[in-house]
């Protein structure tokens, strides 16, 4: 009997420490060797009658390997995931395509290596510094969420990497003097600008409360708009931040009620976000619009139910307001890459799923290195950055462009959002539209939210 | 005023989730109280519970207060396996040994729980409707929870003081090697309370599953609470835990009132370590 439950403790141990590493560690594949240089063929003896032909360059195989974590537990894990199915869509066209062939003849593949970095900011710096010193990455993409790009990007610019960032928005880590990082969302001060600006048209006498997770992002955000809705004559009549693992959110809700709020700005990531949604709800407080970060713009949000109508999100790119190679031509800029509807097409075939500006922005980061190895004509991090320093281009995902001043290198400036909101369609679904800009809207906006 | 307000609005909110966390807490406090044992998988069993609410409700649409009724059985035996399994042979050994044992349980069912759900929040979309009371909105699903909760307490408190099982929990809890000698089989008293507190633990995860979204990571957040909670209503007594519980739920309803609500935690934690430096055997009183 004492022997069984040995046994029997020790299967379960076993089986939790094999499912733990599983689920918590699980490196891709390690990167291809790179090819060798082919053999330089032997110089064949110069037929007597004919001149000696152009020798044409020798093709060569590089692998350049991207290194990056990705947040397959903990907090950020859904949107995280995205990010990196996006990357990966993005990873496997190009290599199935053949690669990217430079003008000495030699052909860039591309190979990745990540861990999960579990939603933790002293295990991003671990693991970006096991990516750059052990697994040899040459380019470097971020993690998902501010948080944890702003520890990935110390590593990064101590250890002289580019990196592109998606999936963060904060404004702060691009005004500390680096030089290798290039953010592809628009930085998070102007996260809700498009929300504000239709505020204005619909109801300029809103009274506003900001109610924000207290993280890094959220708080950028929520500094960046309040000078700009006072600008525009708002009354913000509440501003609080609340701890990431809030579940109660019934104390807020009342004191957002008890300001006399009639519009909510506010939110931070997934878990966060869904709760304060489904608070509101419950309550009924008799907001008339209601804008919460990140977590509305993702696929799962209709599962809160009836708790989901009229909720409004930032998008970074929405397939319904995609970038078109004709906006490109007319703006007078170079188009690269994919459209938005081919890119959503090969997403949902692969995931099953439709793409959301998570995955958009995985693919981009992707997309846009092609890009500017293309440009450089090579895989010289040092040509690469000035190639992305040079960058002013536009994709299905929107224009992209780097501030270059030492004050904010790396600052995305070109890149604009739009204001997306859960409405109920003809037949009773809810389906994510977008409202603002009024240029590309497909919907007008819900407001007030009706009372349920 | 505007405060006094928003206090009388958030006041009946904390009562109703404080009798939640009570019967969260109470799980805890008996484990301990009856065997000394610190149970770090009391976390993961609440998450356990909201998981049980979801599936019931939303896989196979039976209304989850009737879902209860499994989900204690299932509490109550997994705790049964679990004591047997993880924390019988080190019962007798150092806190530390115990403490490592329930650790190694809360770590297996995390990365179970973790490769079955993933860490995604879940999310049940029930609703009881609600009611205004003055100016407060008061939820049907938290009514409904507290005076289940209630009824909990109720049914332990009877358990322990009117039933011979209970009787003899009551005894190893006193002197186990005295109950031993009167023919108590502490073994088995063992292996029920064990199994007890982890049906506590679950019915309180189903509960909450009712009002708030959740995933295999949301015990941890209910387990410190939990340890508070404890501490308030007295380590070792569980009736303690429930007004344990409806002190910290008060304060987390009221004390966003007065201020910004990220000062809850570090009010929650602070008044953990007051309690803990003058009054250990916390505000009820510790096990007798």
């Amino acid at each position: 009997m004492k022997r069984s439950l040995y046994s029997i403790v020790t299967l379960l141990i076993l089986a939790g420490l094999i499912l733990s590493a599983c689920g918590s560690s699980a490196p891709a594949e390690a990167p291809a060797e790179p090819a060798a240089p082919a053999e330089p063929a032997e110089p064949a003896a110069p037929a007597e009658e004919e001149p000696a032909a152009p020798a044409e360059p020798v093709m060569t195989e590089e692998t350049v390997v991207i290194g990056f974590t990705s947040s397959l537990t903990g907090a950020q894990e859904v949107s995280s995931k995205r990010q990196v199915n996006g990357f990966t869509l993005w990873l496997n066209q190009v290599n199935e395509a053949g690669g990217i062939e430079l003008s000495d003849g030699t052909v860039v593949k591309f190979d990745y290596k990540t861990y999960d970095d579990e939603s933790n900011g002293e295990r991003v710096q671990e693991l970006y510094t096991r990516l750059i010193a052990e697994d040899n990455a040459d380019f470097l993409i971020s993690p998902y969420s501010s948080g944890l790009t702003s520890s990935a990007s110390i590593v990064a610019e101590q250890n002289g990497k580019v990196m592109i960032t998606t999936g963060a928005a904060d404004d702060d880590a691009y005004k500390t003097g680096n030089t290798g990082l290039f953010q592809l969302y628009t930085p998070g001060s102007l996260y809700m600008s498009s929300t504000v600006d239709m505020l204005k048209e619909l109801d300029p006498d809103a009274k506003v409360a900001i109610v924000y997770e207290a993280v890094k992002f959220a708080t950028g955000v929520a500094e960046g708009i309040k000078p700009y809705l006072e600008e525009n004559g708002f009354e913000v009549v509440m501003e609080e931040s609340y701890a990431s693992d809030t579940a109660d959110f019934g104390p807020i809700v009342n004191k957002i009620q008890g300001s006399g709020a009639t519009v909510l700005l506010g939110g931070g990531h997934y878990p966060d976000g869904t709760a304060l949604a489904r608070a509101i709800y419950d309550r009924q407080i008799g907001l008339k619009f209601a804008y919460l970060l990140v977590a509305p713009a993702d696929t799962k949000f209709p599962e809160l139910g009836d708790a989901a109508l009229g909720i409004a999100v930032s998008s970074q790119w929405e397939l319904a307001a995609t970038h078109t190679e004709a906006e490109a031509s007319n703006m007078g800029m170079e188009w690269f890459g994919p459209t938005g509807e081919d890119f959503a097409a090969d997403y949902e075939a692969a995931y099953g799923d439709p793409p959301t500006y998570h995955v958009a922005g995985g693919y981009t980061a992707g997309l846009i290195l092609q890009k500017a190895i293309i440009d450089a004509d090579s895989t010289d991090p040092e040509a690469v950055k000035a190639a992305l320093n040079a960058m002013n281009l536009m994709t299905f995902y929107g224009a992209i462009q780097f501030d270059t001043s030492e004050e904010a290198h790396g600052l995305q400036i070109a890149h604009k959002m739009v204001v997306a909101q859960w409405q109920k369609n003809e037949a009773g679904e809810l389906e994510r539209v977008i409202v603002a800009p009024a240029d590309v809207a497909t919907n007008e906006p819900l407001y007030p939210i009706p009372a349920q | 005023m505007q405060q006094l307000n928003l206090l009388l609005t958030s006041l009946p909110d904390g009562i109703l989730l404080g009798f939640v966390y009570g019967v969260a807490a109470m799980g805890l406090t008996l484990i301990w109280g009856v065997m000394n044992v610190i149970n770090l998988a009391h976390g993961p069993i609440i998450a356990l519970g909201m998981f049980s609410t979801f599936f019931i409700y939303i896989r196979f649409e039976i209304n989850p207060y009737l879902g209860l009724i499994p989900v204690a059985i299932a509490g109550l035996l997994l705790g049964v396996v679990i004591y047997f399994t993880a924390v019988h042979r080190v019962i007798n050994a150092p806190h530390l040994s115990s403490l490592l044992a329930t650790f190694s349980v809360n770590m297996i069912i995390i990365g179970l729980g973790t490769a079955a759900f993933t860490t995604s929040p879940y999310n049940v979309d029930f609703n009881m409707g609600s009611f205004k009371l003055g100016a407060t909105t008061i939820l049907g699903t938290r009514v409904i929870a507290a005076v289940i909760a209630f009824l909990f307490t109720a049914g332990l408190y009877l358990f322990l003081y009117r039933t011979r099982p209970g009787k003899y929990i009551r005894a190893v809890t006193n002197n186990r090697d005295a109950a031993e000698l009167m023919g108590v089989p502490s073994t088995r008293i063992l292996a029920l309370s064990f199994g007890l507190g982890t049906m506590l633990a679950a019915v309180s995860g189903a509960l909450i599953a009712t009002f708030f979204p959740f995933s295999i990571l949301s015990g941890g957040g209910y387990e410190l609470k939990s340890f508070v909670i404890g501490v308030l209503g007295g380590l070792g007594n569980p009736i303690g835990a429930l007004f344990g519980g409806l002190i910290l739920g008060v304060l987390e309803g009221v004390i966003p009132a007065f201020m910004n609500t990220s000062w809850v935690p570090v009010i929650e934690f602070g008044l953990f370590v007051v309690i803990l430096l003058v009054r250990p055997n916390g505000l009820f009183g510790a096990k007798k």
